[in-house]
């Protein structure tokens, strides 16, 4: 499974470039802000002026569009992003214990990141994976009838180490 | 010759291991010295058969399901390259009696071809109806949509030949046409089975009403929770442009369509119109007030048409056909068809496309075959999280826009999400509020606040705090925020909340006699 965060430390110049690479699209900005996540993980609090800036918006106004979305984060995440749908139809198979299992077995709430940086635990709601849940997102991943069982394996799984990481 | 074997890329199927069985076929057919032509095509929509495996033979499509890699050799040693049987044979996929019998107008083409491939497309109809209104007047392809019956497929309901006809009638130097695929309703997955499964389809519909209103440039808005249908459309636009399918000169007609898709960021309000319009603007999706009308002061102020998925998806069928062959299905003024999904603890889950007019009771035993725990179904979400639960008694209304009104009920997007007897009502309508606080966009505050409050007064009369009080104040709170919010977030959570609580008191606590 790919691996969702990359671990090198954004550069201003790295920055500058993809904002310039979006800027003249109309409504860039959240294209620019997808962008930027798919590259440092995150949306790194230094693009914020540069955005804002390039953009002619207020840094306020920046911080408004990463704020309102559920998707965007201030803070790298761990290695590997698992989100667990909470939806109905998710819920009607068994999502509510496995949301259960799943922040009692990585020992972390939503939002958070295992010690180990191995994993961030993420709620979302849907994946359209409705008729086969409970469902998870694992980086770009969507596995369906997920029992706790198969979670603890797929957490074991993004948790070796594989080469092509070991080498990043 | 080579043989060709079928292996779905859809998001379902690879969820349960497709792309496992896929390289497992391929490696075998290697090892074994066998010729195949591996095809990754969408998904049937039959997703309790999934990762459900075809083989081209003389007598047709034979189907394998559900598939594992650990079942690809046995597959070989029965000679499943020439239809040979196995006990995962489904016999010829066509005769399904789950697919057999239904009426796909819309999602006739997905699970048949490779997604990705325009000549599969256009040798199954694809195209045609594109073709034919590039023959003819901007008005008279609205007024095939008109005549077609066609309503909005996103929940709304709306005729879209009105839709189309403001938008053509109103005078701009750019339009737009923008694609609502932000399919945030749980229980919801037909959007994602047309861009995944047959993305030309939706781009063909697209094209059409640009032409028809006059619009020139078209956005697709898809959520980010799905990452395959982003890729597929993004490679779909790449190839249909290259052939000259989209572009300045729409095959020679003189007629420019651009198609771009956007991807949204994990927001459930951006399925609604004016938000998500707000969203490709790069703002936050807050919610517009209207008038005006996107038809007239749409995307950056301009006139635009914005449809869901499933109605732009069936807009070709209705140019090729003709709008009374569309029209033809249906009853009342719910015309043609609309693919249905049955979701959560349902046995068959899968789409279901059928003429409007059946009943529950017809999609959850017939086709669903009941629950998938064995146990009896007690109650079934309609139309997503905003959508009235429904007891049994409710289950033989016919699936009809005004009958589904009349009963408080709607038919939205047409996702069913079903519940067995071990399902706690008023759990759930706790939850009907604690995601409408999640989600609410804050610009109304009966529902950033209603909600909030809602959950703590379900919260009280569970805990039996005063519970006749607080039940008229939960009663009180709904009517607030059913005729105070600007949208039907906040307007529509209380359809869950009041229908959990007056079809199932006895979850709240509540003797069932003493109900309203």
């Amino acid at each position: 499974m790919p691996s969702h965060a990359r671990t090198h430390a954004p550069g201003s110049l790295e920055i500058g470039r993809l904002i310039e690479r979006y800027a003249d699209l109309p409504g860039s900005l959240l294209p620019m802000l997808h962008a930027l996540q798919d590259e440092f993980g995150c949306v790194p609090g230094q693009a914020v002026p540069v955005i804002a800036q390039r953009l002619n918006l207020s840094r306020a106004e920046v911080h408004g569009v990463i704020t309102f979305y559920h998707h965007f984060r201030t803070h790298p995440p761990g290695r590997h992003i698992v989100q667990v749908c909470r939806a109905e139809a998710c819920q009607a198979v068994g999502a509510t214990a496995l949301e259960a299992h799943a922040k009692q077995g990585l020992g972390i709430d939503f939002h958070e990141t295992t010690a180990d940086g191995a994993v961030t635990l993420e709620a979302v709601y849907c994946l359209g994976n409705c008729a086969t849940g409970p469902s998870l997102r694992v980086d770009d991943d969507i596995v369906g009838r997920v029992t706790p069982d198969r979670f603890d394996a797929i957490i074991a799984e993004l948790r070796t180490p594989r080469t092509s990481e070991a080498s990043e | 010759m080579s043989i060709r074997i079928y292996v779905p890329i859809d998001s379902t199927a690879l969820s349960l291991g497709a792309e496992r069985v896929a390289t497992a076929i391929a490696a075998e057919a290697a090892r074994r010295d066998i010729a195949i032509e591996l095809v990754r095509n969408g998904s049937r929509g039959a997703f309790w058969l999934e990762p459900m495996v075809e083989v081209q033979t003389p007598a047709g499509r034979m189907a394998y399901g559900p598939v594992q890699p650990t079942d690809v050799a046995p597959l070989f040693d029965a000679g499943f390259t020439t239809g040979g049987r196995h006990t995962l044979s489904l016999g010829p996929a066509d005769d399904i009696p789950y697919l057999k019998h239904q009426e796909r107008l819309t999602s006739g083409r997905i699970g048949l071809t490779d997604p990705l491939d325009l000549d599969d497309y256009i040798n199954h109809g694809g195209y045609i109806g594109l073709c034919s209104a590039l023959q003819m007047s901007g008005a008279d392809v609205v007024k095939e949509v008109t005549d077609s019956g066609l309503r909005g497929r996103g929940g709304a309901g709306f005729p879209t030949g009105i839709k189309w006809n403001t938008v053509r009638g109103a005078s701009a130097s750019r339009k737009y046409v923008v694609c609502n695929a932000d399919e945030g309703d749980s229980g919801t997955f037909s959007d994602r089975m047309i861009m995944e499964g047959d993305p030309y389809c939706l781009i063909e519909g697209m094209t059409i009403a640009g032409i028809a209103v006059g619009a020139t440039q078209g956005y697709i808005y898809l959520r980010s929770e799905y990452p395959h249908a982003f890729r597929t459309l993004q490679e779909a636009i790449r190839r249909a442009r290259a052939a000259g399918w989209l572009g300045e000169d729409v095959r020679g007609s003189g007629r420019t369509f651009e198609l771009e898709v956007r991807l949204g960021a994990g927001a459930y309000i951006c399925g609604e119109e004016t938000s998500l319009l707000e969203s490709l603007e790069g703002k936050r999706g807050i919610v517009r007030f209207k008038p005006p009308l996107p038809a007239l002061e749409g995307l950056f102020g301009q006139p635009t048409v914005i449809n869901n998925v499933i109605s732009l998806a069936s807009v070709p069928v209705i140019l090729a056909k003709g709008g009374a062959f569309y029209r033809d299905y249906g009853m009342g003024r719910s015309r043609g068809t609309l693919p249905f999904q049955l979701a959560g603890n349902i046995r068959r889950g899968g789409l279901v496309e059928k003429a409007f007019g059946l009943t529950m009771n017809e999609l959850l035993y017939d086709f669903g075959g009941g629950s998938l725990s064995g146990r009896p179904i007690r109650a079934v979400q309609v139309g997503g999280p905003l959508g009235a639960y429904l007891p049994e008694s409710q289950f033989d209304l016919p699936l009809d826009y005004e009958e589904y009104a009349k009963h408080g009920a709607m038919i939205g997007h047409g996702g069913i999400v079903v519940f067995d007897d071990m399902v706690d009502m008023a759990r759930m309508a706790r939850y009907a509020m604690e995601f409408c606080a999640v989600e609410s966009c804050g610009k109304c505050t009966p529902c950033r606040i209603g909600s909030t409050r809602g959950v703590e007064v379900i919260d009280r009369i569970v805990a039996n705090e005063e519970r006749g009080r607080n039940i008229a104040l939960l009663q009180s709170l709904c009517d607030t925020m059913v005729n105070g919010s600007l949208c039907a977030l906040g307007g529509m959570a209380p359809y869950p909340v009041l229908s959990a609580l007056n079809h199932f008191p006895e979850d709240f606590g509540i003797a069932k006699s003493a109900a309203a």
